[in-house]
């Protein structure tokens, strides 16, 4: 079950671990602008250069990030025959079963799966490295203009980093009570389709039962400390912006340029 | 039921950062209805153990045996239902297991998993909520409007209706008054020695290991420790402490009666109270001699 989650963080050191939450979103939001600019085998092989630098930086083993992305291979692969049946541009290249393959679709499976590859690639490498609280704050600090238009922007991030907080709680949880039923004879893994369905009924209701236990729990004891939103709220991890993320907005400044350089 | 394990080793998560090895290179044998504890510290392994008694996980290594099971890490384990029919499995928290509408319909949900007939499924409801000592006023109750006592009670009523041969316990007691964990105790012990069940407590209680077990298995850091009877792995307070584990408090009782008077009482399996008067009745013999 723990091998579905894309991109779970991994405690690590690296200078990617390191790089203030902050640009480490801004970067990324910017490269899935920019990854539909490319259009020119160099440009696609300049942010395939980047992509993997980055992957290598984050000292991670690289055969657990690409089983990270595994359910997502599959979506990959899909796409790209779906273009490669669906366009029809460019020369007739081959025919397989009287069904015409054009260059035109050859390009464009590759160059849209290509893309989808490499956006999954970089936002995982986000999760992957910073912690869910340090992403929350960065959304925090980074949407605080908004309060200007009176959205609440604490209460937001707050709600997000206890919904992440509680991920593996329930998937924990999840696991005890599938495991508690599966001991009294609940088969959760073959069977008629129907009787499978039922099967998740002993597995959900315990699961609801005590997520709102633990709802209200955590409510309470929110409150018993005085808690009572995010005015004059101080923080413990202050986020600083330093020179390495300069640096990193730098480089990532020249990246972008370079694919303007490159494009066709 | 026999259970063996043999070079047991199991490893969570294997070939990912997250990899983890709860136990290595494990082996012991519990008695068919033997009355088993396994001790030792938060993350001593203990938990996983007991997941392999009913299948739930499979061995990375080595072999695991449960009457005529063979667990083994790749070969898929044929009638899995039969052998979790035949082992019950109490989690910790049990009562978090519960899910339907009246307790009748949550004792009843293992024996009808297990094809059992209705008749039976009823007449089984019944002697198992006699088993855990509520009434039968219950039966129609929501599960979740009774006390946690009586959830745990429940959820435990639950597993033994199953009728299992061996019944597991994963620290049954956690989280009750202290009325309520001796109460709990002596219900499991009865069970064990009316059906002739094969028992397997995990606890963190030197106690409850000492006065209900004949067999116990201390684990330390995914190892086994020392195994023994009670009463003679019990005394052993030095190597107890090594893996910061403690002497029950009548052992201990024994050793400060050692210190302070120079005798020695052997430890037969008392109560504390027999102890008292075993050792009024030495003293006065001392005095009378002086």
């Amino acid at each position: 079950m723990n091998n579905i989650i894309i991109g779970q963080y991994v405690p690590g050191n690296s200078i990617i671990h390191r790089l203030d939450p902050r640009t480490k979103i801004i970067v990324i939001f910017f490269f899935v602008i920019f990854v539909f600019f490319a259009n020119s085998v160099a440009s696609y092989g300049l942010l395939v250069l980047f992509s993997f630098g980055c992957a290598f930086a984050t000292r991670i083993k690289l055969e657990y990030i690409a089983k990270g992305l595994t359910p997502v291979w599959l979506l990959i692969v899909f796409t790209f025959f779906l273009h490669l049946i669906m366009t029809r541009e460019g020369d007739v290249l081959f025919t397989i079963f009287s069904f015409p393959i054009y260059s035109g679709a050859l390009i464009q499976g590759i160059s849209i799966s290509l893309r989808f590859f490499l956006l999954i690639l970089v936002t995982s490498m986000l999760t992957l490295t910073t912690t869910p609280i340090e992403i929350t704050d960065a959304i925090e600090r980074l949407l605080q203009p908004l309060k200007k238009i009176k959205f609440p922007v604490h209460e937001l991030a707050l709600m997000m980093s206890i919904s992440l907080r509680f991920i593996p709680t329930l998937l924990q949880e999840t696991e005890k009570i599938s495991k508690a039923q599966a001991s009294r004879g609940v088969d959760f893994k073959s069977g008629p389709i129907k009787e499978r369905m039922q099967a998740i009924v002993p597995l959900l209701v315990p699961l609801f039962v005590s997520a709102f236990k633990r709802a209200e729990d955590l409510a309470m004891a929110m409150e018993a400390r005085g808690y009572q939103g995010g005015e004059g709220r101080t923080k413990l991890r202050e986020l600083k912006i330093e020179s390495r993320d300069r640096w990193t907005f730098l480089f990532f400044a020249v990246v972008i340029f370079c694919l303007f350089l490159t494009r066709a | 039921m026999d259970i063996s394990f043999e070079n047991v080793t199991f490893t969570y998560m294997p070939n990912t950062p997250f990899e983890h090895q709860a136990f290595h290179d494990l082996s012991f044998r519990i008695k068919s209805g033997s009355f088993v504890a396994i001790v030792g510290h938060t993350g001593s392994g203990k938990s996983t153990v007991i997941q392999h008694l009913n299948g739930l996980l499979k061995p990375t290594e080595g072999e695991v045996t449960v009457g005529d099971y063979k667990l083994v890490s790749d070969k898929k384990i044929k009638n899995i239902k039969d052998l979790r029919k035949r082992v019950g499995v109490v989690f910790q928290y049990p009562e978090h297991q519960l899910f339907e509408e009246t307790v009748e319909k949550d004792i009843g949900f293992g024996p009808k998993n297990f094809g059992v007939n209705q008749e039976e499924v009823n007449k089984r409801i019944l002697d198992s909520l006699s088993a855990v000592q509520l009434p039968e006023s219950l039966l129609e109750k929501s599960p979740f409007d009774l006390s946690g006592g009586q959830m745990r009670r429940v959820a435990i009523a639950g597993v033994l209706a199953m009728n299992p041969e061996v019944l597991v316990l994963d620290e049954p007691t956690a989280g009750l008054d202290p009325r309520g964990q001796k109460d709990m105790m002596n219900m499991f012990y009865q069970l064990h020695q009316k059906n002739e069940l094969t028992t397997v407590l995990v606890t963190h209680s030197m106690d409850d290991a000492l006065q209900y077990a004949d067999h116990v298995i201390i684990l330390d850091q995914g190892t086994k420790y020392m195994e023994g009877p009670p009463a003679d792995l019990f005394l052993k307070q030095k190597e107890l402490q090594q893996v910061q584990l403690d002497v029950p408090e009548i052992i201990q009782f024994l050793f400060k009666v050692e210190e302070k008077f120079g005798i020695r009482l052997p430890y037969h399996g008392q109560s504390i109270e027999q102890l008292a008067s075993e050792l009024r009745e030495v003293l006065r013999g001392a005095d009378r001699l002086e």
